[in-house]
Order: structure tokens, then sequence, then C-alpha cells
């Protein structure tokens, strides 16, 4: 018992330096090197100044800005989370259906043409995404929004292709469009 | 269900079974053999419960001390003794529960040294237990079951540490934070505030996802965009969560010199996953078609989808990992309720490191004792007689984490102080408080977030089931190792019932099936199984 005391303490110490300690430190290292920007939260700088994490969603009110996924944290990651709520009672239904009426409003589209995920809130509540078709049925209004001639539609085109990702080796995760970058390049986009 | 749901949990499912008899290969190789100072099952059973004693003390001041302590750039302040005893019985039993968030409760040096540190050693002690059994089953002279301390020192060094490196670097290019700094402020483009979290995440995600661990950084957990990011990370995580017990599987097929009984319980559980993926498959896509929408994205993350959502989600409470990528409690109810039922059945399919494995070999033990009553024969395993007191401690390691399940929930049930912490009421609400159960004795850690697990009664109760479901397990099943390590092997004969014929997997199947169904089915209807109807008959 006295033996088991002592090299538990032991083996407690040592492996506390080695994985506690060490490790992380060593991971920190290599990561300095090899992806010095992605370690530090992917920031995204626009004329010398951080305007967002690329993976952090933001909140998006203005009718120039594409809008992101709904949030129950309001976009701020501290703490990150869902809603928790059940999609089987029919308060969630309601919820959903008001806000995809407001959203065919504001939009000027058929409230059918609106996907699940523009309606219904994400997991981490700072979801930087959203699906190529929630980024489309917003497109005329941004356009509206920021005066843009319906002939300049091929360079909005132009701007979400280029926001998009891929699923990996076209198998895995789904296609998605980061809010942030895109609204990006509608600003860096001439009047 | 449409092909681009398919593809990528085929693929998945075919990753593992390519990838975990190469690990286990080289799993059986590392630990085989043996060595000086090798100990009894006394010796053994002392050092592991020393150890997570000795372990749990640490964490606990740590946790409570914390504001004292460096790396605290956010003014993490110390915690109370109800939640610090949770988290320390939760990160020491490889549950990982975590009725706290992160971001907000804990310093870097308590994420990084503390829990980081029982992410290691909690997954080194599942494993290290795991092959102490093995050798009393394959051993057959002698009373010896290895060294705790040379087994224990062989698998972080050998399995862990190496795996989690690797992982971790690639997890970090793809875009998990991995910083010392503070949470930093900014000003978003429309000029709002936002706080964007850092930390040393990476390298703790690698070892969470690889260990069976489950507790996140942050509190979304995987579903936190910089705690995964990407579809590579996301695959990569998913396949960590049963890449190590996979492979267990077929290094207790070498060093027992069974290797086709290895595969046939390898075999047992990719049918008995693959049946629960492809229910919560159907019962989202069902649902989702039931209320009107093309796809449930409640509590899911674009990036992500429906189908690797709840191929996560019936893996990681398969294996008891219970990270998630998805809120399961925004999941339709029954592929809740299949995560739910692969907790209750005792995290065997798959299962947490060496935890999984030797739960189910407590199953198999079952197994063979009712076929051997069948045709009346003395029940043998791996040619060694089982006896009366060998089946009661197996009774016991399968029955004390169901008990602590059911009436831990009944107790939160029929007290004031048990649902006032509940988020809905009617099935729902039942759900959320039999997940809460489940998930702490079956040493998961996942939870149904509603919830508010956060209360002196739940971080008591729930601390006390997840030591339950680890050491009303470990003990039993090292005392049945000890007693069998002497036994003599008898010779095959051709009244030898086999261990690895489709008929064993089918009765073994069974086997676990009848033991969970009739332990759970009524409390399952109550709450998964009426919400599923509910849903389907227009919402409650």
């Amino acid at each position: 018992m006295k033996n088991h005391l002592r090299n538990s303490f032991l083996m407690l110490s040592a492996f506390t330096l080695i994985c506690g300690v060490a490790y992380p430190l060593l991971v920190t290292g290599i990561a300095s090197v090899v992806a010095p920007s992605q370690r530090n939260g992917s920031m995204i700088v626009r004329n010398g100044a951080v305007v967002g994490s690329a993976l952090i969603g933001q909140t998006w009110t203005s009718e120039r800005y594409f809008r992101g996924r709904p949030s129950a944290v309001g976009n701020q990651p501290l703490p990150s989370g869902g809603t928790n709520r059940t999609v089987a009672s029919k308060a969630f239904r309601k919820d959903v259906s008001v806000l995809r009426d407001s959203l065919a409003l504001l939009n000027d589209v058929e409230g059918a043409s609106i996907p699940s995920d523009l309606v219904m809130a994400s997991a981490s509540g700072i979801d930087p995404h959203i699906s190529p078709q929630a980024a489309r049925v917003q497109v005329a209004r941004v356009m509206k929004a920021r005066g843009l001639a319906t002939s300049r539609s091929a360079e909005v085109e132009q701007a979400i292709v280029a926001s998009t990702d891929q699923p990996l080796l076209g198998i895995f995760g789904m296609e998605r469009v980061n809010v942030l970058r895109l609204n990006l390049a509608m600003d860096a986009l001439r009047p | 269900m449409d092909l681009t749901q398919l593809i990528p949990i085929g693929v998945f499912l075919l990753l593992i079974v390519v990838l975990s008899p190469l690990l286990g290969t080289y799993i059986a190789r590392l630990l085989g053999g043996e060595g000086a100072d090798e100990m009894d099952w006394k010796q053994y059973l002392g050092a592991i419960l020393t150890f997570n004693a000795v372990g749990f003390g640490f964490l606990m001041c740590l946790l409570m001390c914390q504001q004292y302590l460096p790396l605290n750039p956010d003014g993490a302040k110390g915690l109370d003794l109800a939640l610090a005893f949770n988290i320390a019985v939760s990160f020491v039993t490889n549950t990982n529960w975590q009725s706290y968030a992160g971001e907000t409760t804990l310093s870097q040096f308590s994420q990084m040294v503390g829990l980081g540190t029982q992410n290691f050693l909690s997954a080194a002690t599942g494993i290290a237990v795991l092959v102490a059994v093995t050798r009393g089953l394959s051993r057959s002279t002698g009373a010896s079951l290895g060294n705790a301390w040379r087994d224990m020192s062989r698998i972080v060094l050998g399995i862990l540490l190496p795996l989690s490196l690797l992982f971790a670097v690639i997890f970090v290019s793809e875009g998990m934070v991995q910083s010392f700094d503070s949470a930093r402020q900014i000003t978003t483009v429309e000029g709002l505030q936002q706080t964007v979290p850092a930390g040393p995440a990476a390298s703790q995600i690698a070892i969470k996802q690889l260990g069976t661990n489950g507790g996140g950084y942050f509190n979304a957990n995987s579903a936190h965009p910089l705690e995964n990011p990407t579809p590579l990370t996301n695959l990569l995580s998913t396949l960590a969560l049963i890449l190590i017990p996979g492979a267990l599987c077929f290094t207790y097929g070498i060093m027992t010199n069974q290797r086709r009984h290895g595969l046939a319980l390898f075999v047992t559980m990719i049918v008995l996953l693959t049946i629960g993926i492809g229910t919560s498959l159907w019962s989202e896509n069902v649902s989702a078609a039931a209320i009107g929408e093309t796809a449930l994205m409640e509590g899911k993350e674009t990036r992500i989808g429906v189908a690797e959502s709840v191929l996560w989600s019936t893996t990681t409470t398969a294996a008891s990992n219970g990270s998630v990528n998805a809120m399961h409690s925004s999941l339709s109810p029954a592929a809740g309720g299949v995560a739910m039922l692969n907790m209750m059945l005792g995290e065997i399919v798959f299962g947490g490191v060496g935890s999984g494995l030797y739960g189910m070999i407590l199953f198999v033990i079952l197994t063979v004792f009712l076929t051997g009553l069948m045709v009346g024969r003395t029940p043998e395993y791996l040619g060694k007689r089982i006896d009366a007191v060998d089946m009661r401690w197996a009774i016991v390691a399968i029955i004390a984490p169901s008990a602590s399940m059911l009436i831990g929930s009944a107790l939160s049930l029929t007290t004031d102080v048990g649902r006032s912490s509940m988020l809905h009421s009617g099935a729902h609400g039942v759900s959320e408080v039999l997940y809460a159960w489940a998930s702490a004795a079956g040493n998961n850690g996942s939870a149904f977030a509603g919830l508010n697990a956060n209360t002196t009664f739940y971080n008591i109760g729930i601390g006390i089931a997840m030591l339950i479901g680890r050491y009303a397990v470990i003990i039993p099943v090292v005392i049945i190792a000890g007693r069998m390590v002497s036994r003599i092997r008898m010779k095959e004969s051709a009244g030898t019932f086999p261990t690895h014929s489709p008929l064993f997997v089918l009765l073994l199947i069974g086997t676990i099936l009848i033991v969970g169904a009739l332990t759970f089915f009524p409390v399952l209807l109550m709450g998964p199984l009426v919400e599923q109807v509910q849903l389907m008959q227009g919402g409650f």
C-alpha cells in the first residue's frame, strides 16, 4: 500500500509534466511554425484592423449584408452553445415559421425557398457558415440595398463562389458559404 | 435517405475496419510478453485504485484554488466543493461530464495541467485494466496479471502521446486554437464588440477524442468552430472516437491467441453501431419531412450537416466518448433515443478505451453461461471453466451501472430539486433527466444540455453515479481475471461452444439487447418514443 502511494505520486508528477506541460507546449511550438494564423483564431484583417475570425459567426442587421444563422447566444462566444430546444414541440414549429415569414418578407422571396439552416439555430451559436441556397435567397435584397444594378449579379455570384468551401474529397462535410468573407467581398465591390 | 448521406458513413466504417487491425497489432506487440515485478490481481487493482484516488485528490485541489495558480489570463475563480468534486470524478473516471462551460469557468492551467493530464491517465487506466483482464484469461499458470505501472507508462508513451501529437498538429493546421493568450476583444464589421476565445485547445482536443474522454475545451464541444473547424477535423475526430476501442478487439484476439474471437467481438460492435446509425439517420429524415423541412438543422452546424452529425451522435455514445458535434437535445427524438440506448447498454459497443471491451467480455461471459445452461454443459470461456462466483461478480458489474441510471432518474423526476433543473416538461423533460444519468453511469459524459446540471443535487448525485459506473465494473472484472488466471485450460472438444462463429455473434447481440431492453424499455417509452410519436402527430 505504501509502495502504491509512493508510485502513484511519482507517476502522477511525471505524467503531469509530460502530458500536462511538455505535450501542450510542444504542440504550441510546432503550431507557431506551421500554423501561426490558425492557432490564433484565424483572424481576418481589413485595412490594418482585425474585423473578426473567419471561424466565428457575427451578427448582421444591415440590409446591405448577408445574414448568418440564428444564434442562441447572440453570436457572443462566451460561452458558446445552442438552444437545446426539442424539435417536436408546436412552439418550435411556430417560431421557425414566424422567422421564415419575416425572412421571406425581407428578401421578397417565397417562404418555401428559404432553407432550414437560415431559420434554425446552430449548435455552437457562432456558426460562421450558411448553405449556398441560404446565400442565394438573399442576393436580390442585398443588391437592392447596395444600389447595385441587376446587370451586376454575376459579380455577386462570383463573390459567393469565392466564399464557398466544398466538401472534403466531395464526400465529407457540406458545401458552405463563409458569411464574413462574403460580406467583406461585397464591401470590396465598386459601388 | 439519399446517397450523399450514406457515402460518408460508408467510407467512415470502411476506414475503421481497415485501421483497427493495424493499430491493434501494434498495441499487442507493445503490451505483450511477461516482465519483471508482475503483480497479482490484488496488487494490480490496488495500484490502479490508489493511482486514481491520488489523481482525484490532486485535481480537486487544483480546481478549488485555480485563482492562485498561473496561466489564468481571463481571471477564472476557484470552484466550490460540489462542482470541483463533480469535475474531478468526471475526468478521473474517463467520463468527462461537464456541468460547467469551459471557456468561462476554468483557467488555462486547470484545463491543460489538470484536465489534460487526466485525459491521458484515465484512458491509460482503462486500457491497463483491459490488458490485465486479457492476461488473466490467456495465461494458465501463476497468479500475475502484469505490472500496472509499466502497463500505464507504455500505454501513455507508446500509444496515446504519439497519436495525440499527430492529431493535434493536423487539428491546429485546420484552425483549432493553440495559444496562451487571453480571449481577444474585437470589433465586428457592423461595429459590435465580440470576444474571440483562445487557449491551448488543439492539444487537449486530440486526446479528448482519442482517449474516449469527450470533455470539450469550449462549451459547444466539437460543434464549436474553433474546436472542430473543417470537414477534415470532423472526419479525424469521428475516427478517433472508436479507433483505439476498435483496435483493442484485435489486440485482445492476438494476446489470447484467439484472433477469430477478437474479430467476432469487433463484428458484434460494428453491427450494433451500424444499426444505431441507420436508425438515427432514418429518424432525422422522417422527422424533418413530418414538420415540412428539408433538414433538421436546429442544433447542427452548416459545415457538418445532418448525416455526419448523427454519425457522430451515435458513435460518441456507443464509444463512451461523449463529445458532441451537434446538440443532442435538438436531435429528432428517436435519434436522441438511440444515443441513450447506446449508453444504457453499458458502453460496450466500442465503449471507452479498454472499458468498452472489458464490459463486452462480461456480456460474453454471460452469453457463454446462458448457452452452457441451454445445452447442459459446464460453461467455459477461452477453455477456462466459469463458476458461480465468477457469474455473481459479472452480474454485479452489469447491474450496478443500470441500477444507478434508473434510481438516479427516478429520484430526479420525483423531487422538486431534481425537476427544477429541467428546461422542458413532458416527454422531453424525462429524456433530459434520463440522458444525464445514463451518461454519468455509462461514463459517457455527453448531455441533453437543456438540463441545468450545475446544482449541488446533480453535481453530487451524478458524481456518485460516475464512480459506480467506473469502479463497480473495474473491481469485479479484475477479481474475475484474478480468479481465472491460474485455472487450467481445457482442450477444445466437440462439445465446446465456439466463440467466433456467426451464431455466437447473434447470441451475443441477443443477450446485449435483451438485457438492455428489459431494463430500459419502459423508461425509453416514456421519453424518446412518446416524443417521436408526438412529433409525427403534429407536435405537443
